[in-house]
């Protein structure tokens, strides 16, 4: 395969961010279950700078917009709403790819308070891809409601990020989560999230392919990551990172001469 | 007390179980334990559609319908 429109849809994609109009200090990506008000969020934070647009190659739209905070320019990519990260769907497979291979400065989870439990599947999946991540606690005037408090710094310390309550729909939050992802896009914060340990024989596997993915490809990639998804023989992984490697320069991709194909179902 | 195994499938409307076992591989294993169906989670049969086949779930403050096809391979224990 070449490079068609959809492999090289992505990184067409964060060039365009990086060199718009008014260059953006930070990049940084909003995730999210569906029907956490990820968009009011958004929304509530760029206002009217904003537009929409559809992911080059594949049927997603996506919105971007941007603040200013602290005289910096920090563009906001609010990605499809999803459950989960693996992949099984091309919403999945876009925020996936946004927040591994984008390598977003931040990224920000919006979850709903009032059923917070259903939510943390996706925050997990985020930080064992970046630690620098800001969970958004939305909709605490509706958890206020149905009479649910949820401790946020016991939240915090567990996860090892920043949690933020707001209600975007008020406006209530906004201001600290402006400043929790400041914190976090500019490295005045350094998260310290909780690995999640598998059990040993897996450990023992991840350690042996992610020793191999460092080897092959230094710093690019959060080897244990992709460690976990070769091991699961994730095909469209597989492909991404070829599309990845496409984009790098062509000493770095070539000369390995590593070949993923024996895990993909290609 | 003798606690019952059962297939999701049987869990009558109104009754709610644990989670014991998803019996599945594969994307639909992965969407399921994504909705957060995992063992130990509570399941709640809430409703059945006109033709009996999806029901209606709740799970973890969401509704979510199942197809028989999938709530067969999900073993629960009845919670009395």
């Amino acid at each position: 395969m070449g490079l068609t429109a959809q492999s090289t849809g992505l990184y067409a994609f964060l060039e365009e961010l990086r060199r718009s109009t008014v260059p953006a200090d930070a990049v940084v990506a909003l995730a999210g279950n569906p029907n956490t008000g990820k968009s009011t969020v958004f929304n509530a934070l760029t206002g009217l700078n904003q537009h929409t647009g559809n992911w080059p190659g594949k049927t997603v739209v996506l919105a971007k917009g941007s603040y200013r905070h602290q005289d910096k320019n920090i563009t906001l990519v609010d990605l499809p709403g999803t459950y989960s990260l693996l992949a099984n769907s091309a919403d999945e497979q876009v925020a996936r790819d946004f927040i591994c291979f984008g390598k977003p400065d931040t990224t920000v989870v919006v979850a709903d308070a009032t059923c917070l439990e259903r939510n943390l599947n996706l925050v997990l999946q985020v930080l064992e891809i970046t630690p620098k991540t800001v969970l958004c606690v939305n909709l605490v005037d509706e958890a206020k409601r149905k009479r649910i408090t949820v401790d946020y710094p016991a939240l915090a310390r567990n996860l090892g990020i920043p949690v933020i309550p707001t209600a975007a729909r008020e406006k209530t939050g906004l201001a600290e989560l402006k400043e929790a992802i400041h914190q976090v896009a500019f490295g005045r914060q350094s998260n310290q999230p909780k690995r999640i340990v598998y059990p040993e024989r897996l450990e023992a596997a991840i350690g042996r392919i992610q020793e191999e993915v460092e080897r092959l490809f230094p710093g690019q990639f959060n080897s244990r990551w992709v460690a976990l998804r070769l091991l699961d023989g994730d095909a469209s992984l597989i492909q991404e990172i070829r599309n990845y490697l496409g984009k790098v320069p062509a000493g770095l991709a070539g000369a390995s001469g590593f070949n993923f194909s024996p895990l993909g179902s290609n | 007390m003798m606690t019952r195994e059962l297939a999701l499938t049987h869990l009558p409307i109104g009754r709610t179980a644990e989670v014991v076992k998803v019996g599945l591989m594969g994307l639909t294993r992965n969407r399921l334990l994504d909705l957060g169906l995992v063992p130990s989670a509570v399941v709640e049969a809430v409703r059945k559609s006109p033709s009996g086949d999806p029901v209606a779930y709740k799970i973890r403050g969401a509704v979510i319908a199942l197809r028989s096809e999938e709530s067969r391979h999900i073993t629960v224990r009845l919670i009395e």
